[in-house]
């Protein structure tokens, strides 16, 4: 990945700020549907950000997983549920002067836990890479490997079984 | 080689899961909330990543966390948005001030 390499620690602010202003127009905007495309947006700076800090594997899944089925399944959601394109329907409810002010403290406080925690840097910057990630899912987390499978699988299975329509 | 400093990426991933925690709590629409804890779920991924990158700890392990991570978001989206389409066809909506089901 050394063609990400090539660009400057600026770029990396900005599309951290990117991906921030993308992830606020997604909880703000009123359209469902734009929302949706918004996440879209956000999931794939996440992932560009993953690549930066040489996680490649798991830009990959990220990219694979998060915008490529959990997108589908959101627009699904959203184009099975209509009334999204009522502009009557208020898409927010009444708290949002008390969570702003909440949440603005919240986050006030974690910063500041933040900037004063004496962090242990690594002398040298981690790497790691796939084969490392198979062989730790295959021989240390081998159980909660299998565990979170059959969890994704009784999920799914539930999902299928309450979406049913019963005939 | 391309680094900021840890600080700055976790304040990053501190915004990026408040702007999904505002979300969560001001949503009417059942989808919304739900897109907006996939938010949340990924500012906490970025931050396992940025401790894999940067702190003295194994970054296989912290990368093995967000695998697991992925995992059970997806099952989360699948399982919750399977119950939003279930509550639309059974109530005619998927604002949660209308549903009343469970109201006394």
């Amino acid at each position: 990945m050394e063609f990400i390499s090539a660009f400057g620690t600026s770029s990396l602010y900005a599309l951290m700020g990117g991906v921030l202003i993308t992830a606020a127009l997604t909880v703000a905007v009123r359209n469902m549907f734009h929302a949706a495309i918004f996440l879209a947006f956000t999931l794939l700076g996440v992932a560009i950000i993953y690549f930066f800090l040489h996680a490649e594997f798991i830009a990959a899944i990220q990219i694979l997983i998060y915008v490529g089925a959990i997108m589908t399944l959101v627009i699904f959601a959203i184009m099975l549920t209509a009334r999204i394109q009522d502009p009557s329907v208020p898409q927010s409810n009444r708290q949002i002067i008390p969570a702003l002010v909440l949440i603005a403290a919240c986050a006030y406080l974690v910063v500041r836990a933040i900037v004063n925690t004496p962090w242990k840097l690594a002398v040298q910057l981690q790497e790691t890479n796939a084969v490392e990630l198979g062989r730790a899912l295959m021989g240390r987390f081998v159980l909660p490997f299998e565990l979170v499978s059959l969890v994704l699988l009784v999920a799914l299975i539930g999902a299928i079984a309450v979406a049913r329509s019963d005939e | 080689m391309t680094t900021v400093p840890l600080q700055h990426l976790l304040i990053f991933s501190t915004l990026l899961f408040f702007i999904g925690l505002y979300g969560a709590t001001t949503r009417r629409n059942m989808v919304g909330i739900l897109i907006s804890i996939e938010i949340m779920l990924n500012a906490v991924n970025v931050n396992f990543i940025s401790f894999a990158r940067m702190l003295d700890v194994s970054a296989t392990v912290a990368q093995v966390f967000v695998i697991f991570t992925i995992v059970l978001a997806a099952a989360t989206a699948a399982v919750g948005l399977a119950i939003v389409l279930v509550l639309y066809r059974n109530q005619k909506t998927i604002y949660t001030d209308e549903v009343e089901l469970l109201k006394w």
